[in-house]
């Protein structure tokens, strides 16, 4: 077997030793007790060769589905959309994926004007004045954004929708199980946030209200009110916002939002069964030093020439270690990268046209599935590119029907709310046609038909 | 060697204390510990109002590579506080014992500054650590 | 390629009306937006995004490429990251369709292959580890320190027992008492003897009813093994507490010994160090956890199981400490682990461990006569010199590091772990050649040298890169945090002036 990643040749062994006096490179394992050493071989499988790793792994991926030759009509919070060419160009620069952390700014100025300018994209995007260089993913962001607003104070609790993404919740449900803050989780009506619900259930002792816009429903939801109730009782108001749909929706930024996060999967990274993906975090300027995660900043070197540092470390776990209240240490860097290209090469422009594109494709769909008579539309607000259709059947048997026309349809939202079972969530993005979309329609048409 | 202001006291986190008059004392922290901090990039006070206990935390000083805690040398209750110190926290650097003033406090138990140490005893003190 | 002028922002190159995109007209019939939103729900001010052509943005970015140093540009000893080299097959594979465009909610049958890797996955790392099962959910390190502090707590707990204390040593990673801060635990530090090893002493009088957990790295973040591993894990089981195996210096033994079997009940590794995952500029990164069966009721939801010749999503964990993160972990990151422990087999991974702890020894002992070595005895993978015989001549570490950037290296580590004066950690990593470590160490001697006849040189440095030390200072007491355009910039410093004349405090 040819190890190519090993460059050390038994000369090379020899010389090495020789210069430490040893015989063999077993005397530098001799503070390893004889008792603890791993005896054998580990049983992993034999070591594959580079065209033998070509076939078997062809192979594994040849066992799933893929939007390369299914429609996808599945979102949920992942999106297919589309991904311009030369973002893979770029993130396969090696300067840029091989290069570590920017510590050693002097080497890294690549890397850090590129997230300086992300960063900036971001508060474009949100309306909001500081963002970070990016965090594990959305459901992460929101709960760092719950352990900022509560501060670590005591008998604080903070109130989520529970038309926020159902894993957001899950995963806030143990950030503050962890903390020791209540969640309190308020209902839907109509398939947009509660209004009245939230007014009755907001406390002094709420540190922040927290919606999703677009919801999980894909509705969009009425930042206007619900920023009235998180503020009249001053708790920060939190949005997790699909960044793609801020290029025709007024973002949270406009409607005074303290905090704003979400996923910018949307734009130029690709499914990856979900990860790894790239949230984002976004403040106002008063929660400047607050914010988890690293940032840049810019700044000057000794010849006034401009230049870009990591900033505001004082935050960050490395210093602060178990005063830290974030332990968040590694960003997304090569995602939001990512991100930033396709953001670039869609630009002003082309985040608005993407966006409209969005709505147009999905308006098309809702109006065709409306002249279905087996199935229903069942909320009625304005929706962005998602929205719920109730099925004849389980949404598996549906799905598993939609398959055999290389169609993977929606999200089965009985999964999360009960009284949504035989639920699904369609998404409609730019990349769906209007073929696709047609067949999506047909197909749904002629479920409990057949028989 | 740094500079230490004879006839104040301070704590052994070194802080300074002025006695103002029998009920306010003014706080700040060290020549010495400006120096170990190094550029002073952030400051947190307390608020105008806050209660601060000694020895408990009040606030926190930040630099490009730490951050310390700012541990009270009295109980009380905050009346001033230097606003200045917001945007220009390097005022601590080049001034700690006078513009680097952090705060003001109204004193709710006197026989905690018997607790301190005399100019001298700090010096001593900060040599040793 | 480098140039030591300013590199343009993105922002700066735009001009309306150009475009990096290409999308299709739209084939469904139009409808006018505010028909589907209300006018107030319409987005008045787009986002001042860049406008540039396909050419720009690729001269853009290249740009900035020309202004990074990745482990393809040189060497990149930085102990504790194991910055080794990214194979590049890895990179082909996860960019294959049935890898890059699958969603995390299709159905299970229809993602087959995935699981698959998913679940081979979790197999072969509790292998290497010693462990009795694994979750690939949590996205990096610090998290997964954080899910396992979780996993430790809920132990206690459903044993009815308040534990709320974490012991870790004064070497320890600054994550690990931040993760058990943000896990709602308290962190108790005890030191290092001179041999830099956990105090034994100390740790028997600070273990007691209320230990929920020793953290610990083996090796440590001295790159130096715990020879009395298995006395500290008696102490800690004795008390009742559990042992968390921080899994950053797993380069070092891998085949030689396992975690698992020094005593350790909870393991977290870092899939961007030891086994290949990009480093990517800071990120994405992996951080799987493994545990011993006590613990397995408490991993995280979903695990990927088997049934006969199916893989599934197994939800049902009644114990579990819950979801950390969405979905399945960071399969992108995954998957190119599982494409380099293949590349390897056991052979190859055995090894790694060999070489890189070959690699280390020989540069210690190279440097040792040139600059301080605060522990002399063997090392395994990564090693710390101190810079305090330089620090004596007025030069520090800091500055050590900064020249070495003029010899077309990255730094080491510096400044940490913070029990070592002007620390240094190298790591050199075993996809290093000999002559490339020779080379690093001649340029070592070359500055240990000029701090005794040049100082001012090494204390200047850098000289040669595109920009010189930069004012950190600044940067953190007045944060530019993003780019604005001129005129907008000054009526945002407008507003700012009228608002401190009011008295504004935060």
């Amino acid at each position: 077997m040819n190890y190519r990643y090993l460059p050390m040749t038994t000369e090379d062994k020899q010389e090495m030793l020789s210069f430490l006096g040893l015989s063999s490179e077993e005397e530098l394992f001799a503070d390893i007790p004889e008792a603890i050493r791993f005896q054998g071989s580990l049983q992993i499988p034999t070591a594959l060769s580079e065209p033998e790793t070509v076939r078997h792994f062809t192979k594994l991926a040849r066992q799933n589905v893929d939007s390369s030759e299914y429609a996808y009509f599945l979102g949920a919070g992942i999106y297919d959309h589309y991904i311009p060419s030369t973002v893979n160009h770029v993130i396969s620069r090696s300067e840029f994926y091989t290069a570590y952390t920017p510590y050693q700014p002097e080497i890294s100025q690549g890397e850090l004007q590129a997230i300086f300018e992300f960063q900036t994209m971001i508060c474009e995007l949100t309306g909001m004045e500081v963002a970070n260089s990016s965090m594990y993913d959305g459901p992460t962001a929101l709960a760092e954004a719950a352990n900022l607003a509560v501060g670590g104070v005591a008998g604080k609790n903070v109130i989520v929708s529970k038309a926020v993404h159902p894993e957001a919740r899950e995963i806030l449900g143990v950030n503050a199980k962890a903390q020791g803050y209540e969640v309190i989780e308020i209902g839907c009506k109509g398939g947009v946030t509660d209004l009245e619900a939230l007014e009755q259930a907001v406390n002094e002792q709420t540190a922040a209200v927290m919606v999703q816009y677009p919801n999980f429903f894909g509705a969009v939801e009425d930042l206007a009110s619900l920023e009235k109730i998180a503020h009249q009782h001053k708790s920060l108001f939190v949005v997790s916002a699909n960044p793609l749909a801020l290029g025709v929706l007024q973002p949270p930024g406009a409607y005074n939002a303290d905090i704003v996060v979400g996923e910018a999967q949307p734009f130029g990274i690709p499914m990856q069964l979900g990860g790894p993906s790239c949230g984002y975090f976004a403040v106002k300027e008063k929660l400047m030093r607050k914010i988890p995660g690293r940032i840049v900043g810019q700044t000057v070197d000794q010849e006034g020439r401009r230049g870009f540092v990591l900033t505001l470390q004082a935050r960050e776990q490395h210093i602060r270690r178990e005063k830290a209240t974030s332990n968040i240490c590694s960003n997304q860097a090569l995602n939001a990268l990512a991100a930033s290209v396709a953001m670039t090469a869609l630009g002003k422009r082309g985040v608005q046209e993407m966006a409209r594109l969005n709505v147009q494709k999905t308006q098309y769909a809702l109006r065709e599935l409306a002249k279905l008579d087996n199935c229903q539309l069942v909320y009625h607000s304005p929706v962005f590119n998602e929205f719920v259709l109730k099925v004849p059947k389980s949404v598996g048997e549906v799905n598993r029907e939609l398959l055999r026309k290389k169609i993977v349809g929606g999200y089965d939202l009985g999964r999360d709310y009960p009284e949504l079972a035989n639920h699904m969530l369609l998404a409609v993005t730019e990349a769906r046609t209007k073929e696709e979309i047609d067949a999506l329609v047909q197909g749904l048409g002629e479920i409990g038909r057949a028989n | 060697m740094s500079k230490v202001v004879k006839g104040w006291l301070y704590s052994r986190e070194h802080e300074w204390v002025e006695v103002l008059s029998e009920t306010r004392v003014r706080v700040g922290i060290t020549d010495f510990a400006q120096n170990q901090l190094g550029d002073l990039v952030f400051v947190e006070l307390p608020q105008v109002g806050a209660e601060v206990v000694a020895n408990q935390s009040m606030g926190s000083v930040e630099s490009v590579k730490a951050v310390s805690d700012l541990f009270s040398p009295v109980s009380g209750k905050v009346v001033e506080v230097n606003s200045e110190l917001e945007d220009s926290p390097e005022v601590i650097n080049s001034d700690a014992y006078s513009g680097g003033w952090m705060i003001v406090v109204e004193i709710s138990n006197p026989d905690e500054l018997s607790e301190l140490l005399s100019a001298e005893q700090y010096a001593d003190f900060a040599l040793e650590g | 390629m480098q140039t030591n002028k300013e590199k343009e922002l993105i922002f700066e190159m735009s001009k309306p009306g150009r475009v990096a995109y290409s999308l299709p007209e739209s084939d469904v019939p139009e409808v006018e937006l505010d028909a589907v939103f209300p006018a107030q729900y319409l987005r008045k001010q787009p986002a001042e995004l860049p406008e540039v052509s396909e050419l720009d943005l690729m001269r853009h970015y290249t740009g900035l490429s020309n202004r990074n140093h990745g482990i393809d540009s040189g060497f990149y000893p930085l102990g504790s990251c194991t910055m080794k080299y990214n194979p590049k097959i890895n990179e082909d594979v996860v960019r294959y369709p049935g890898f890059a465009k699958i969603h995390p909610y299709q159905a299970e049958e229809t993602m087959q292959g995935a699981l698959r890797v998913l679940y081979d996955l979790q197999a072969e790392l509790s292998e290497i580890t010693g462990m009795d099962a694994v979750s690939l959910q949590p996205a990096a390190g610090a998290q997964g320190e954080w899910a396992a502090l979780m996993m430790i707590r809920a132990y206690h707990e459903s044993r009815g027992e308040k534990r709320t204390k974490v012991i870790v040593p004064d070497t320890a990673h600054g994550t690990n008492p931040a993760s058990a801060a943000v896990a709602g635990l308290e962190t108790v530090t005890i030191s290092s003897d001179e041999q830099g090893n956990v105090n034994l002493e100390e740790l028997r009088k600070v273990v007691g009813a209320d230990t929920a957990a020793l953290m610990l790295t083996n090796p440590s973040t001295l790159g130096l093994f715990e020879e009395s591993i298995q006395e500290i894990a008696e102490i800690v089981h004795e008390a009742g507490g559990l042992l968390y195996y921080d899994g950053a210096n797993a380069n070092a033994i891998m085949g030689i010994a396992r975690p698992g079997d020094m005593g350790f009940d909870v393991v977290h590794l870092n899939l961007h160090k030891t086994f290949t995952g990009p480093h990517g500029g800071g990120g994405p990164g992996a951080g799987p956890i493994g545990c011993k069966k006590e613990l397995v009721p408490f991993l995280p939801r979903p695990q990927v199981v088997k049934e006969g010749d199916t893989y599934r999503l197994d939800y049902d964990i009644p114990q579990s400490i819950g979801r950390v993160k969405a979905f399945y972990g960071n399969f992108g990151i995954l998957l190119r682990s599982f494409v380099y422990i293949r590349a390897n087999g056991p052979e190859g991974l055995l090894r790694v461990s060999q070489e890189a702890v070959l690699n280390a020894n020989y540069m210690m002992r190279k440097l040792a006569p040139y600059y301080d070595l605060p522990y002399d005895r063997i090392c395994k993978h990564e090693f710390v010199l101190s810079g305090r015989k330089q620090k004596k001549l007025g030069v520090r570490t800091l500055d050590i590091a900064k020249r070495l950037l003029d010899f077309g290296y990255h730094p080491p580590t510096i400044y940490f772990p913070l029990i070592v004066d002007e620390c240094m950690m190298i790591e050199p990593t075993e996809t290093e050649s000999k002559e490339t470590l020779d080379q690093f160490i001649d340029a070592m001697i070359a500055i240990a040298k000029e701090v005794e006849e040049n100082p001012t040189i090494v204390q200047e440095a850098p000289h040669t890169t595109i920009v010189s030390r930069l004012d950190e200072v600044t940067a953190a007491r007045k944060p530019v945090l993003r780019y604005r355009k001129p005129a907008e910039e000054n009526a945002v410093r407008k507003a700012e002036g009228s608002q401190a004349n009011e008295g504004a405090l935060v």
